[in-house]
């Protein structure tokens, strides 16, 4: 579905990610795990064109999306949850749904997604109408997935869905990943709790300074020595 | 002193000032800019107003929308061609190039018609009527209502509207817009052209209330809009209208006062003072970084 070739991406003056290449499978949960700076959020964000690869190609669905204009990407089927959510916080819930379906035309269609938002995250219709930014940050968290599903995603970008949430809620909002994920979505996920997101993924990429160190299976990853020490906390 | 009278006209000044301080308001609340040139599109809109109804012998309905049609066309391109390439330059580079600008339109704008005066034409009715004994002009009832349909339309526009979410996405934050597939650039010229039909309106209203039109006439409204703008708190457009509002209600009563060579000092004296003990001004919050 998703092919990443060879990129390379600069953010300003820094090299943020070196020949990067990685591929995402209709139906998969991909996980991108590395610490803080890997850069993970650039590649997220090349991908959903908010930057420019220098070189390399991206690959959405047999066609180039490198260096596409973003209505263009999120028209394709791609929606990106950025990292800290990013809600439109003088806005209502509601407003914010809405936005997030900011591309589409079929008005009953898209009433009837809102509907869908609101079973998947029932928090999120008690406070419909009450701004986005009284919300709390797990709420937060929901509601910018439920923005972003509004788009009808083919494929889903989550920036680390679990920063600065309390572990019940973390648990919750990976339960949802997965319910989204056997509704149809192909979801990449970006995480930092590399235990959390190895348990629901099916592969995983390991980011390290700009470049891709290891890659397996999720399993494979979560039995590798290197990958218990540096980001699993064992020993 | 006729208190009810000076209540209708500081009413109607405030609510020019309100119309162009909405621009301003606007546009800096999408991309943090305080187009100093928005005087300039006041003005332009008042001469448009002004040949529209002596050279095509429009009335002033007609005339009221072909201003507002061409004032917006005029901030479109003035912001394609000043504005957005300097989109992520520091922000002083944009202020100076508003400046600019600016004196673009001004002294563009003598070149071609020469700096005298015109009298607008007296194109509404000049009868008046009294109430609770304040005589009150047809000319200001109407330019009030005008002023209170544009704003209603405004808040309608911005509130409901998928450009009018558009734009409130945007001047919260640019990149999460852009993930929703906004088209940032196309907001952005729907803001300039809003803002600066509204202004073109102002312009037009100005001049039936004040009947002489110069091409420098913009500074002063402009920096007066400006003031409201901050007054209510720059960046939120009621704040605006209720920040153009007050402005002209106090300029009114200073010179009620008698101290009518003092009105515009009270302008910036309210400036000064809004800056030291409110800056985010009437309806703004202090604004508190959450973490």
């Amino acid at each position: 579905m998703l092919k990443v070739d060879q990129i390379d991406v600069y953010y300003g003056n820094i090299h943020a990610l070196k020949g990067v290449s990685l591929d995402v499978a209709e139906g998969e949960i991909v996980t991108l795990i590395g610490s803080n700076g890997a850069g993970k959020s650039t590649l997220l964000k090349t991908l959903s064109g908010l930057l420019k690869p220098k070189k390399g190609d991206i690959q959405y669905l047999g066609a180039s999306v490198a260096g596409k204009p973003v209505q263009d990407i999120v028209k394709a089927g791609i929606s990106h949850v950025p990292e800290g959510r990013r809600v439109f916080a003088n806005m209502s819930v509601e407003e914010n749904l809405e936005l997030g379906a900011y591309l589409r035309k079929d008005k009953q269609g898209i009433r009837e997604d809102i509907e869908k938002v609101y079973e998947l995250f029932p928090r999120l219709l008690e406070r419909r109408k009450q701004l986005s930014g009284t919300l709390s940050g797990g709420e937060q968290q929901m509601l910018a997935m439920g923005r972003a599903m509004m788009a009808r995603p083919k494929l889903l970008l989550l920036d680390e869905p679990s920063m600065g949430l309390a572990p019940l809620l973390v648990k919750a909002i990976f339960n949802i990943i997965e319910e989204i994920n056997r509704s149809g979505t192909t979801v990449l996920l970006v995480e930092q709790n590399a235990n959390m997101a190895l348990s629901i993924a099916n592969r995983a990429y390991v980011i390290e300074t700009g470049k891709v160190v290891l890659s397996g299976t999720a399993a494979e990853l979560q039995a590798s020595d290197k990958i218990k020490s540096a980001y699993l906390g064992g020993h | 002193m006729d208190w009810l009278q000076q209540l209708i006209n500081g009413i109607s000044l405030g609510s020019i000032y309100a119309l162009i301080a909405l621009g301003y308001t606007m546009v800096y609340g999408i991309i943090r800019l305080i187009n100093f040139a928005h005087g300039d599109v006041f003005m332009i809109g008042s001469f448009v107003g002004f040949y529209a109804i002596t050279g095509l012998g429009l009335s002033i309905i007609p005339a009221l929308i072909l201003a507002m049609a061409v004032c917006a066309l005029l901030g479109v391109v003035i912001e394609r061609i000043a504005y957005k390439r300097l989109r992520n330059a520091s922000r002083i580079a944009a202020l100076i190039t508003a400046i600019g600008v600016s004196l673009l339109i001004e002294y563009g704008t003598i070149y071609f018609r020469g700096a005298q005066l015109e009298v607008f034409p007296s194109a509404l009715p000049t009868k008046s009527f009294n109430l609770w004994g304040a005589t009150i002009s047809v000319q200001s009832i109407l330019i009030l209502s005008i002023s209170v349909v544009l704003m209603i339309i405004l808040q309608i526009v911005v509130r409901r509207t998928k450009v009018g979410k558009a734009m409130r996405a945007v001047s919260h934050d640019v990149e999460a817009a852009r993930l929703m597939g906004i088209n940032v650039d196309r907001t952005i010229s729907a803001t300039f052209a809003i803002g600066s039909a509204l202004a073109g309106a102002a312009g037009v209203i100005f001049g039936i209330y004040y009947t002489k039109i110069e091409p420098l006439m913009g500074v002063i409204p402009g920096l007066k809009a400006f003031v409201a703008a901050v007054l209510g708190g720059i960046g939120i457009i009621p704040g605006a209208a209720i920040g153009g509002l007050v402005l002209g209600l106090v300029e009114t009563l200073v010179s009620a006062l008698g101290y009518s060579n003092w009105r515009d000092a009270a302008a910036f004296i309210i400036l000064i003072l809004i800056l030291i003990f409110k800056p985010s001004g009437i309806l703004g919050k202090n604004s508190r970084e959450k973490v």
